[in-house]
Parts: structure tokens; sequence; C-alpha cells
């Protein structure tokens, strides 16, 4: 059997999976041992062109990761998914959205009008918008166009496995890429790298079973470094998150943010996590519920900060 | 189209209070608007929010919920918890763009038949007024 050929790709995402890729350190070595990279635009200088004319499937395995935000990332998940013969959404961007797809709580309109009218450092008196085409004496100036919702990778292409977090934490790429060229791959749609269950069965810290009185930002707290931090009032996202981290945020004392996703069975991690968060309120009285609930300034941005592509509500109302 | 819009509802009922107190209304023969689907759960404290998000999109145009009034819950404190989650969730879904007023939490004994009739006709009212939800036809557009 030849090498393996893996392809690398990054549409709307920050170039933190792309280091994730590098943080399995000198193993690279081995998987350079039984692969070669035929695409990644972030390490390896391969041209579009060069993909163009792959032959169908001849790519082996795809690490796709970023969400789909403009015409451009649609086409090149489309072209590389005609390409490759397994298709991974690699991190939070192209599982479940992630902070690309946050773009959901707004319109395009709106995120033109902010960014190039009103941010104070803006100073725009022509009223100039970026144009999908614009021409110049040399020539016509072509921009991909921003889609008017953000997707998630799978629901643009058929998507094989999944592979969460943001990034995706160096151990559980190396598990990734073992299952990979081990050929052990798990059944079609699985996902791969990650605990079957919720981070708080790989949190260390303990739970005495209290409640809180007030939401604390982790600014205004120094958290107890055994307790459970839900329980101290601080938003953990720990309960309505897939595990496999390895409780990294807890550990350093801050609330897990929920990048791995919602874990199995959980549909929807941001209503999982609204209900387990006010649950966990000590009080009975409706004025201390909303003045201590009032706490979180804006919930949709807290409950939904990595999924809410992938919710079930997907996006604001236009 | 075309045709005059008719809310559709859906109502979760605590089995103990609101769910009897529907009861009484229909054993009285109150009338009340036909437009809430009633679905009787044990407590509002096993409506998991995730059930509300779910039915607005799945094409509920509103949804009511309905329990014990505050100290009479039949587990102590389940109606509590609905009201803490529901504190945050209507705040949550008004971010979404859906009006306060679509999800509504009511507090109806076993023996307030009247008090569900009434309920039934302002939110039919009110959200008939607003119009149609018809979450998911926008969210696939553009994709």
């Amino acid at each position: 059997m030849g090498k393996l050929k893996l392809g690398f790709y990054w549409a709307a995402s920050c170039g933190g999976c792309e280091i994730s890729v590098l943080e399995i350190g000198e193993k690279v070595l081995d998987v350079m041992a039984v692969a070669d990279i035929v695409f990644w635009p972030a390490a390896v200088d391969f041209k579009f062109s060069d993909v163009e004319k792959m032959e169908d499937k001849s790519i082996d395995v795809c690490f796709f990761n970023g969400a789909i935000r403009n015409r451009e990332d649609e086409h090149v998940a489309k072209l590389l998914r005609a390409k490759s013969k397994v298709m991974i959404a690699f991190g939070s961007c192209a599982v479940d959205g992630c902070i690309p797809g946050l773009g959901n709580a707004t319109t395009v309109k709106d995120i033109f009008t902010r960014a190039y009218h009103e941010t104070p450092s803006t100073i725009n008196p022509e009223k100039v918008e970026p144009q999908p085409k614009y021409s110049i004496p040399e020539g016509e100036l072509e921009l991909p166009e921003l889609r008017e919702n953000v997707s998630t990778l799978d629901e643009v292409v058929d998507v094989d496995y999944y592979v969460p977090g943001c990034p995706p934490v160096g151990e559980q790429v190396w598990n990734a890429i073992q299952a990979i060229v081990s050929g052990k791959l798990p059944p079609k749609g699985s996902v791969v790298g990650a605990s079957d269950r919720a981070l708080c069965h790989e949190c260390e810290r303990k739970r005495l079973g209290n409640k809180f009185k007030t939401i604390y930002r982790p600014y205004e707290i120094v958290p107890d470094q055994e307790q459970c931090l839900l329980e101290q009032g601080v938003i953990c996202m720990g309960p309505a998150t897939r595990g496999g981290c390895g409780a990294l945020c807890p550990k350093a004392n801050m609330p897990c943010w929920g990048c791995y996703g919602p874990s199995p069975n959980i549909e929807d991690q941001g209503a999982k996590m609204l209900s387990a968060l006010a649950s966990n309120l000590d009080s009975t009285d409706e004025e201390e519920i909303k003045e201590a609930l009032g706490k979180v300034i804006d919930p949709l941005g807290k409950f939904y900060k990595f999924t809410l592509t992938k919710s079930i509500l997907g996006r604001v109302r236009k | 189209m075309g045709e005059k819009f008719e809310p559709k509802i859906i109502g979760f009922l605590c089995r103990w209070c609101a769910y009897a107190g529907a009861d009484l209304a229909g054993t009285s023969r109150m009338e009340y608007p036909p437009n809430v689907y009633t679905i009787r759960v044990n407590c509002t404290g096993r409506i998991d929010p995730t059930f509300v998000i779910k039915s607005l999109a799945q094409g509920a145009d509103g949804v009511l919920i309905a329990g014990c009034h505050p100290g009479d819950c039949h587990y102590m404190e389940g109606n509590y918890m609905m009201l803490k989650r529901y504190t945050l969730l209507s705040r949550l879904l008004e971010q979404f763009g859906i009006e306060k007023e679509r999800v509504r939490l009511e507090w109806i004994s076993a023996s307030e038949g009247e008090k569900f009739a009434k309920t039934v006709h302002e939110m039919t009212e009110k959200i008939r007024q607003l119009g149609p939800l018809n979450w998911n036809t926008g969210k696939k557009e553009g994709r």
C-alpha cells in the first residue's frame, strides 16, 4: 500500500485548528512516515488549481476546519468533498459553527453596517463597502460573497467523521490520526477523538451539592480550587458539554466554555445549559431569581457561543 | 393561504394542577379556543427548555406552560425550577427574535378552570395579532 494522502483546509476559522495539528509535536514525523500531505494552504504551497486537477477520491482523508461563511468556503468544501474518500469536520467551527457561527445572531447587512460604518475606529465618509466584483484598469477583482447564513460543514457536504473542540486538544488529534492510519474507524457519522460523556465526568472538582445565590463572572471571583465551579456561581458549561479535552479549563480554575459542543443525547447545548444553570440557583423568590439570573447579560452568546449554527433554532429571526 | 390564521399553541400542563384545571374547564362546559394542543407532564419541573425551543422550531406559534401555584408543587419545588428556567428562557427567546408573549408561564390550580379558559383566550388572541412564527422557513434560506 502506498502512503496515505492527507488534505487540510481552513474555511471560516481562526487558524487555531491548524496549530492543534502541530500540537501533536514530534509525532508529526510518524505521520509523515506513513502519509503525504497533498493540500494544506496554511503550511504547504499548493493552489486550488492543483486540487482541481486531482482525480475524484484521490485524497484519502481531508481534515476540514472552519465554518461555511462565504461562497468560497462553500465552493472549496464541495471541491474537497469530491476529491476525498473521507471527509472530517475538524474543530468546532466545522462541527458546530463556533464563533463564526455567531454571525447567525445578526444579518449580513448589519455586519456590514457595523464593520464599515459604525465601529469607533472607522472613518469612511464615502460610505465604501467591499463589492463582490470591482473593475480596475488591470482587470476585474473578485471577492467571495458572504452567505446570508453561516453553516456547518455537514450542512453543505456529506461528512464522515467529526472531531470537535476549539481547538481539538493535541492528544485527541493524535487519537483521531491513529484511528485513520490504522484503518480502525468507527461507523460513519461518529465523533472521533472525544469522550461519549459530559465534561463533568472527567473533571476532578468536588460536588458538595450546594446551590449558588448569585452568579459571578470569571473576573469577579477567585473560585475555590477544589469545588465544582457551577456550585460557586461561575457559569461552567460542563454539564452540557462533551468531554474529551481532559477538563483543561476547570483545571486552570476557569469555567468550561463549552467548545466540545453538546454531549451525546443532548440536542441543544444552549437550552440544556440554561436549564442546568437555572436549576442550580438557590432561590424561590421571583424578584430574587430575576436579579440573580439577570447577571447572565447575554444568554444567547453565553449558552450558544460554540453551537448557535447547529442549535435547534439555528439563527435569530430576520 | 388566504385562510384565517389559527395559532397553534403547545400546552405543557402539569398533571396535578393545570391539567386538572383544564379538565375542570371542560367538564364545566366553559368555552375557550381549540388552539392549545395539550401535553400532560408530571410536573412543570420536568419541562426541559429544549421542549419549548423544539416546539417553536417545528411549527408551534406559541407555548403555554402551566403548573401549580408557588408553594403547591406536588414534588415540593418543581414549579420553582420552571420559574427559574422560564426567567432565563424568555430573555433568550427575545434575543432570538421570538416575542415574549409567545411563551407564557401561568400558575393554574386544579380548581381554576376559569383561569385556564381565560389564559387560553388571551394567549390565542395575542398570538393571532402577532401572526404565525413559521420558524423553519427562515432558517434554511440562503444556505
